[in-house]
């Protein structure tokens, strides 16, 4: 990055590796807001994990996990979320080089990688209500569609994100200097991708006894 | 948050031993995804197969392998190794208060009793 580019970046100082905010952190606000809301976010996940294993094995009436679950289905589906975090940090590579090009492929390719994984989601819930399982069937129903479909909203909003971004690179208005941008909505896709890393683990890796 | 100049910002690696910036080539980024790949593909071929014939090793297995993607993704492609450590305090403070609070949740409502 050019010193004079990060110099021009209000509120910042030219450094090596990016600019240094004359805050107390020596980070932006934006930046140090983001991975508060993070930490915050792992205390809302948590509780709706332990929901769901609170409720595990203990509905009085199928269908069950074991019945409707289609593991490599999923397991496909998690490839595609955890591949979207590798274009998601190669997109940052890409502006902290100046590459807008290449920024804009790798952010529309992680765009896509989402809406992949997102059209899996509602096929999966699609096939789990035609089978008999809805939010109100029984506690597995509710816990499950509770979890991941809070799980699947924030998916949805960063994609909304990274189209944002993409437009704005479009248009001109994402230049080097404001890769941070970039970064922060990083953070918040690769959170998304490391709470799916425990929901895939635990609900459906794991079986119920 | 307040601000003040730049000579009593925090210094760039105060505490930090590892140093800040210098962030893994594309290479390196692509050699992590794959190994990520390769935990998956073990963790689904481990959940159809029992660990010396018990659901409970098997289940401990599973476990381990996603706490080492998560650190990895965390680590790595968040860049939480390689950022200023109040970064971390925030991230795995939140963590930890999580675990703590929804574990003491858990066993009290006996999920652990058997």
């Amino acid at each position: 990055m050019a010193m004079a580019d990060v110099a021009a970046v209000p509120g910042g100082v030219a450094t090596d590796h990016g600019p240094h905010h004359e805050t107390n952190t020596g980070m932006s606000n934006e930046k140090v807001a983001m991975w508060a809301f993070l930490g915050s976010e792992c205390l809302l996940f948590g509780a709706l994990i332990s929901t769901y294993l609170l409720y595990r094995g203990k509905s009085i009436s199928g269908p069950t996990p074991h019945q409707i679950y289609d593991i490599p289905y999923t397991s496909v589906s998690s490839f595609v979320l955890l591949m979207s975090s590798l274009t998601m940090v190669l997109a940052l590579a890409a502006i902290q080089r100046g590459d807008s090009r290449r920024l804009r492929v790798w952010l529309l390719a992680t765009a896509l990688l989402g809406a992949t994984f997102i059209s899996g989601q509602v096929y999966e819930f699609t096939s789990f209500i035609r089978e008999g399982l809805t939010i109100k069937t029984n506690l597995f129903g509710s816990s499950f569609f509770v979890l991941t479909g809070f799980h699947g909203v924030h998916v949805t909003l960063g994609i909304v994100m990274l189209l944002s971004l993409w437009n704005l690179s479009l248009r001109g208005k994402l230049p080097q200097e404001k890769a941070e941008v970039v970064e922060i909505a990083g953070l918040y896709w690769h959170f998304v991708d490391v709470v799916w890393i425990v929901i895939f683990t635990v609900v459906y890796l794991i079986p119920t006894k | 948050m307040t601000t003040h100049s730049q000579a009593d910002a925090v210094p760039a690696s105060t505490d930090n031993p590892v140093a800040e910036g210098h962030h893994p080539s594309e290479s390196q980024y692509v050699a992590i995804a794959g190994i990520l790949a390769v935990l998956t593909a073990i963790e689904v071929a481990l959940s159809y197969l029992k660990v010396g014939g018990s659901q409970g090793i098997t289940n401990g297995a599973l476990l381990v392998l996603a706490a080492i993607k998560f650190t990895m993704v965390a680590m790595f492609f968040m860049h939480l190794r390689f950022d200023k450590p109040v970064v971390r305090r925030l991230f795995v403070g939140g963590l930890i208060l999580a675990i703590c609070v929804y574990l003491a949740y858990l066993s009290t409502l006996g999920v652990f009793v058997k």
